[in-house]
């Protein structure tokens, strides 16, 4: 099963067993506009929670892309250096950033959930 | 724009704000106003709409003026006391870019300045920033000394319709608007509306500015709208636009800690006017021209597809700062960043290796011409 959880900085997480793989949501891609650049972490890089893991840069913005949870970089989206706009056509599916094997599952309960994200986007 | 316009406390609107909403913008504050930063298509689609076809830009939050000489006075003469540039030399209708300058060579602002297009009417359309339109008339107000007025008209908005289909829209709108030259203006109904027409723009493309009354304002860009070569455009792509185009943006690339010559502005001082020295700042400033600035503004072309940002430290290979980033952002014509930045003289040879610091790594640059796309202007 898998569970998709949110942070007040705009990144998603989905859970699928202990990896889970980390995004910006639509509102992030829709407020940055036109992603030109993403700068993504090496597989191996040990994250701690809010830590900058990523950057991702528009025509007008740059912005920094946090780690939600403690885990350790296992994967990341090769796709968006050559396609950076992907963030922009897909950013909560093929648009996704990286992936981390988690250190403490129990870290994404502080994490809203869809409705709970949707709610706090609604009042910004 | 129309003051009458805005919410007690919140920030000012143009005439077109009902509009951009209709029309999705994004919008932003800025100079005060509340302005579209982009429409749905986004910065980039606005950005290549503007080099193929037309695009809309609403730019009523720039400062519009009438400068008129009191008895005894001719308006150009006294209105050269401010600036550098040949104001006398201007033929009715014709137009030029200048600087307000400050006694000690400093930019107050940057400026057009129009004579009047009826040979019988001694005045000038002065269109000015944004965010420097109320010192300015201040400004021009005292240092004209009752040889001249300077009469804002805050109940005009002014829409730029910029891009190589621009004059065939004109064209079926306002025929004699079409036929205008190049930085040459003059009143003429659009579509039936009474407007101030300039062939003149910030994108570095061929196209017009377009004075209107504020009550008509709206209607008229909805019609320019309805034209099939138009979208509407915002201040995103007003940006990219005008820095591939390598000009400066007030407040950023010029101000008053910047002087013309090491921003690359020398053009805009007439000879007649460096013989005379008779312009504020004219010691400081032709001094500079004789001996060279310390600094100069110069384009930038980072390594890869990171942009870099206002703002940004400049090094050398040695790592000592030797610059600093003013502008930033990405060209979509060139499909990579592109800045703008002042380097000490030494370094400002196109094609010399710099460095850029973004987040505390270094992002290798070299030092390009400006501008960075060829303007498509219709001389």
């Amino acid at each position: 099963m898998s569970a998709v959880r949110f942070t007040e900085d705009h990144e998603w997480i989905r859970t699928e067993g202990d990896v889970a793989t980390v995004g910006i949501t639509d509102y992030a891609q829709q407020q940055l506009g036109d992603v030109v650049y993403v700068e993504l972490p090496q597989p191996g890089r040990a994250l701690a929670r809010g830590d900058e893991a990523a950057v991702v840069e528009s025509v007008k913005a740059a912005a920094e892309v946090y780690a939600p949870v403690d885990g350790e970089v296992v994967e990341a989206n090769g796709a968006l250096e050559g396609d950076p706009g992907l963030v922009n056509r897909a950013a909560q599916a093929e648009g996704w950033f990286f992936r981390v094997k988690l250190a403490s599952p129990a870290q994404l309960d502080a994490l809203m959930d869809e409705a709970g994200y949707a709610k706090f986007v609604e009042g910004l | 724009m129309g003051t009458a316009a805005s919410s007690a406390s919140g920030p000012l609107q143009t005439p077109l704000h009902a509009l951009h909403r209709e029309r999705g913008a994004r919008l932003v504050p800025f100079a005060g106003y509340e302005m579209p930063v982009q429409y749905p298509a986004g910065i980039i689609a606005e950005h290549r709409h503007t080099r193929g076809a037309a695009s809309l830009f609403d730019v009523s939050y720039m400062g519009q003026a009438t400068l008129r000489a009191a008895a005894g006075h001719d308006a150009a003469t006294v209105f050269e006391r401010l600036v550098p540039g040949d104001i006398v030399g201007l033929a009715p209708g014709q137009m030029r870019y200048t600087l307000l300058l400050a006694p000690d060579g400093g930019i107050r602002d940057d400026l057009m300045a129009m004579r009047a297009a009826d040979s019988a009417t001694d005045l000038l359309h002065l269109v000015v920033n944004a965010g420097t339109k109320d010192t300015d008339v201040a400004h021009m107000s005292a240092a004209l000394g009752g040889r001249a007025t300077v009469e804002r008209h805050d109940d005009r908005a002014l829409l730029a319709l910029q891009g190589p289909q621009a004059a065939a829209v004109m064209a079926r709108l306002a025929p004699d608007a079409a036929a205008l030259r190049f930085m040459h203006g003059a009143p003429v109904a659009v579509a039936g509306f009474p407007c101030l027409v300039m062939r003149s723009g910030y994108t570095g493309e061929d196209g017009f500015e377009i004075s209107v009354a504020d009550d008509a304002a709206e209607a008229l860009a909805r019609r320019l709208l309805a034209e099939p070569e138009v979208a509407p455009a915002g201040l995103g792509a007003r940006d990219s636009l005008r820095l591939e185009a390598g000009l400066c943006l007030y407040g950023h690339d010029i101000d008053r800690t910047t002087g013309p010559v090491e921003a690359g502005l020398a053009w805009t001082i007439a000879k007649r006017r460096r013989a005379a020295a008779d312009f504020p700042g004219a010691a400081p400033i032709l001094a500079a021209l004789v001996s060279g600035s310390a600094r100069r503004r110069v384009g930038l072309r980072p390594e890869g597809r990171q942009p870099v940002r206002e703002g940004a430290d400049i090094l050398d290979a040695a790592g000592d700062v030797v610059g600093r980033v003013t502008s930033g952002g990405w060209s979509p014509t060139l499909d990579a960043p592109i800045a703008m930045g002042y380097v000490a003289a030494g370094h400002a040879a196109p094609g010399t290796s710099l460095a850029v610091t973004m987040r505390g790594k270094a992002v290798a640059c070299a030092i390009a011409a400006l501008p960075f796309v060829v303007p498509n202007y219709r001389r």
